[in-house]
């Protein structure tokens, strides 16, 4: 047991339950036994276990999470501490108990790995894995090395003993950039090593802050996993293409296209499909939450979208060569519904697509023209 | 057990008691330390093991050179951008393309936001549990907290009222039970002396630098459009420029867009003065008679400079960020550095674990070669997968051990304070001398792990305040009518000679960062990275020179070996970034052991 474990004040405060942090994001008691109420008569509970449910929640500690990391680039911790909504600092303090990461935690060495024995024993079944990075398999698994020991056996031993996995970012999810060809050391992505626990894929290099913690929230609010699509990325986020909200869009079906960085056509906030925007085969939340609070994103400032949430993004062609597999109409179709139709699209459509787009503008602007 | 007297002037012992830390946390990365204490736990030999690697330059072979910048770039996700700057500078100086002015401001300005930004996460999200106890921070009083805030600065969070309620919620948080990051912390540690009020003063400002830093990268997302990881443009920079034309609103930078950064800008100066410096300040007042840490930092520094004033100028007067180096303490003397030079620049691998054709030759970045090569040395105590004790007599990390004419050099935000300070840039001399006239200390103590945090605040000062200078000449620029943002002449492939190399450097948060690029028939033929922590982490030589973090370690007193938080105190002044260190792979790397776990 740690000194801190020890600390004693005198008055005694209360442990910070779930409901003391809704109460201070301003949820009343009201509304708090009407949310315990309808949690009831989702579950197909009678009325009597209202008042159970409320003490659960009155009472239940904040959930640890393992946050282990593999060979990454800590961009996904960065990101997370940007979040302004929630902020790091509330979800750290009064949401979850982040009681491994080894890029904040204070403790070292094998203070920090008894950490990890004594969540699996005090928390058997019942705390949250996090990844961030992959595990890397070639050079004896000892290019990513723990304590002496490949990075496998620490994430092996704890998914082993977790609740459920997130998987965060592209590397976790999909390998991401030492995983690109020829991924010498077989950096390889959570749900091909472990195959016996829910796994929750949050991908993007890095992941938007607000969609890390809004993953988090939604579990702890909802308590259950988020829906999730058939490659197992919550649809809340992850259901659409940049390109179908992009607020560039108008210019594409338009017709309007920067030609190159920095041209007229540049300057005018056209679309950025030519100069090799990935917008239209990539799905994340860009367009719509976009990032750091939502002051931006990247075709915003004036680059195309990389598709740094795609699986294999990396060896995809060259950021910026045209894509050729892209359905030129519709927003309705999701990730599932469209999933392997894309790739099996040809140049032509988008073509086709942007030469139509070309030539209902050029008559658009023939009609303005007669109607003046 | 042996005792080694090291070229540079250690004597190495590792007869006594050994102590590992792994993993060594706080830190970007994953790495390993092994200390041998006399019996007066004063530490008489340091290895240094960095613990992971990731290939990344053999995954760049055969890929278009303009797409460099985002492998690059995930080299590392904290000091994010500055691999990204550096390979675009190293493309551009192949294909001799120039970038205009506007594209060196606004360069100027993401690479001097990660700065500040980064100085100041580490500093507070990093570093201060090293110094500051937050367990101790619950008997503060917090009136007294408050009379001691508003002692050392005006910042406006500092009443009373404040401090008792960041001092109920830690409560709490420690009453829960679940301590989260602050858990198994060595919190009864002798090595802690701040009393309660400051450590509740820095908790507080734990917390609100931790709300803050997310307001500094979006300078960022403003003109690269995300943070981690912005966008970046060989030729330029990708956020046209549109003040007052048609549809301006929705173009990269407008005035809304001009005046969001500016706000951004004048808040992170606010913040860096009034809160940060004043930090570190106090808390180096508590601690200054721990003057352990030094190492390399009073001997051999070393500097590529960078921020240049002027666009496509490489001459060491343009850059505000010096370039030089120092062998063996002599600040009278400041040598130039050149990093095409090939005597000057040089790989070994001796102790590391890759293999050379001859082990002996160092090698130049850009004829680079780094064949993996996984051993313990016959000593190494476990086995290959399940290490006790390194053998450091043999290979014993995944860091190359690079030198400069021969030697081990520490770089880092010390070390350019180092250089600047013996250039007598008014700019860098100036404030040091007023913090070292602040704290009563001479000059040599800006050799010492205080030092090197006390340089990285100072620079986030004077970061802060070239992010504005920059700002003001992006707008100045625009306002003399040239909005150009993007050299695009040599875009096409089509345009390129057929062979070519170039070297882009900059000076990333936490040293020297150097990548070398050849460019064969438009493809990456070659690409070499030399980073800030191959440098600082770099194992031992063929001639036995230990690098900056071991030699930082040695002679420190250790209070309890088994509380080692002196030795996570000097690492972490280094900031330490082991995904940037370790990412060197061959082109033989396909040809590995392999090991399949399922």
């Amino acid at each position: 047991m740690s000194a801190i474990d020890t600390v004693k004040t005198d008055n005694k405060l209360p442990i910070e339950s779930f409901y003391d942090v809704m109460r201070r994001q301003g949820i009343s008691r009201r509304s708090f036994i009407k949310y315990c109420s309808l949690t009831a008569t989702a579950l197909g509970l009678g009325p009597s276990f209202v008042g159970k449910i409320a003490y659960a929640m009155e009472n239940k500690p904040r959930i640890p999470v393992l946050w282990l990391h593999g060979l990454e680039c800590t961009c996904c911790s960065e990101s997370f501490i940007r979040s302004a909504h929630p902020l790091a600092k509330d979800v750290v303090l009064s949401m979850i108990s982040l009681d491994y990461d080894d890029t904040i935690m204070a403790a070292a060495g094998d203070q920090a790995e008894a950490i990890i024995e004594e969540t699996i024993q005090k928390y058997d079944g019942n705390f949250i894995l996090a990844v961030e990075g992959n595990t890397p398999l070639n050079q004896d698994g000892m290019s990513c090395i723990i304590a002496g020991k490949p990075f496998h056996h620490q994430i092996e031993k704890v998914a082993k003993h977790c609740k459920a996995i997130i998987s965060w970012g592209s590397c976790a999810s999909w390998g991401c950039v030492q995983a690109a060809r020829p991924n010498p050391t077989q950096a390889t992505p959570t749900h091909k090593l472990i195959t016996d626990k829910p796994i929750i894929k949050v991908p993007g290099c890095p992941p938007i802050a607000e969609v890390m913690t809004g993953v988090i929230t939604y579990m702890l609010t909802f308590e259950k996993m988020p829906s999730l699509d058939r490659q197992g990325r919550p649809k809340m986020f992850y259901s659409q293409r940049i390109h179908d909200k992009c607020y560039r869009r108008p210019h594409f079906d338009a017709g309007q296209f920067v030609e190159e960085f920095d041209d007229e056509n540049a300057k005018k906030g056209y679309c950025l499909y030519k100069v090799g925007c990935k917008g239209p085969t990539t799905y994340n939340a860009c367009s719509t939450i976009r990032w750091n609070d939502g002051t931006s994103f990247p075709i915003q400032a004036g680059h195309g979208c990389i598709g740094c949430s795609e699986d294999g993004f990396w060896d995809k062609g060259s950021f910026y060569d045209r894509l050729t597999d892209v359905h030129g109409f519709g927003v309705e179709g999701d990730a599932d519904e469209i999933g392997g139709a894309v790739a099996l699209a040809t140049g032509a459509v988008i073509a086709a697509h942007a030469a139509a787009s070309a030539l209902k503008s050029a008559k658009t602007n023939q009609e303005n023209t007669k109607g003046e | 057990m042996s005792i080694i007297k090291t070229p540079n002037g250690y004597t190495l012992d590792n007869s006594g008691k050994r102590i590992v830390v792994d993993p060594v946390t706080r830190i970007e990365g994953h790495m390993r330390c092994e200390v041998n204490v006399d019996n007066n736990n004063v530490i008489q030999n340091a290895v240094s093991t960095g613990t992971m690697w990731r290939g990344l330059e053999v995954i760049l072979k055969g890929r278009d050179p303009r797409d460099a910048w985002a492998f690059t770039e995930r080299i590392c996700g904290v000091c994010t951008g500055t691999h990204a700057l550096t390979s675009v500078r190293a493309v551009e100086d192949a294909l001799k393309i120039q970038i205009p002015e506007n594209a060196n401001s606004i360069r100027n300005i993401m690479q001097l936001n990660l700065q500040v930004h980064d100085h100041l996460v580490h500093f507070y999200h990093l570093h201060a549990l090293d110094w500051v106890n937050p367990v101790n921070a619950l008997s503060a009083d917090p009136k007294k907290t408050s009379a001691l805030a508003q002692s050392i600065s005006s910042w406006h969070k500092s009443s009373p009222g404040y401090f008792k309620d960041i001092q109920t919620r830690l409560k709490k948080f420690v009453e829960s039970g679940q301590l989260g990051p602050f858990k198994n912390g060595y919190w009864t540690s002798k090595a802690y002396k701040l009393p309660a009020e400051a450590d509740l003063m820095a908790v507080a400002h734990y917390l609100e630098a931790l709300d803050f830093q997310k307001e500094i990268v979006k300078v960022h997302t403003i003109y690269g459009g995300k943070n981690p990881h912005p966008n970046w443009l060989v030729g330029g920079v990708p956020c046209a420029i549109n003040m007052d034309g048609n549809m301006a609103a929705g173009a990269p930078i407008n005035m809304e867009r001009l005046n969001k950064v500016s706000s951004i800008i004048e808040q992170s100066i606010e913040f860096v003065n009034k809160v940060y410096i004043p930090d570190l300040t106090a808390i180096a007042s508590f601690y200054k008679t721990w003057t352990y840490g030094g190492g390399l930092s009073g001997k051999n520094v070393m500097s590529y400079g960078d921020i240049p004033e002027n666009a496509n100028d490489w001459s060491a007067d343009n850059l505000l960020l010096p370039r030089g180096a120092i062998i063996g303490g002599d600040l009278s003397t400041v040598h130039e550095v050149d990093v095409r030079d090939p005597e000057q620049v040089q790989e070994f691998v001796d102790h590391s674990w890759y293999q050379y054709p001859d082990n002996a030759k160092g090698l130049h970045p850009w004829d680079g070669i780094t064949e993996p090569n996984y051993e313990l040395g016959a000593k190494a105590k476990g086995t290959k997968t399940n290490i006790k004790e390194i053998d450091e007599s043999a290979k014993y990390s995944w860091i190359k051990a690079p030198r400069w004419r021969g030697h081990a050099m520490e770089v880092g935000p010390l070390a350019r304070y180092i250089v600047g300070y013996a250039k007598g840039m008014p700019a860098i001399k100036e404030p040091v001398d007023k913090l070292l006239t602040d704290l009563g200390l001479p000059v040599s103590a800006l050799f010492s792990t205080l030092g090197r945090t006390a340089a990285r605040g100072l620079e986030a000062s004077y970061c802060a305040d070239l992010m504005q200078h920059f700002q003001k000449k992006l707008i100045a620029n625009i306002k003399n009518g040239d909005t150009s943002t993007a050299n695009m002449e040599k875009w096409e492939p089509s345009t390129w000679p057929k062979n070519v190399k170039g070297v882009g450097t900059t000076e990333a948060p936490r040293g020297a960062l150097g990548h070398w690029v050849k460019i064969k028939d438009t493809k990456i033929d070659n690409y070499q990275c030399v980073v800030p922590t191959t440098w600082n982490g770099s194992p031992r030589d063929a001639q036995g020179n230990i690098g900056a973090f071991e030699a930082s370690l040695m002679g420190t007193k250790v209070e309890k070996a088994d509380e080692p938080v002196e030795i996570l105190r000097t690492l972490h002044s280094f900031d330490p970034c082991l995904a940037c260190s370790t990412h060197v792979m061959s082109e033989e790397g396909e040809e590995l052991i392999n090991v399949k776990v399922r």
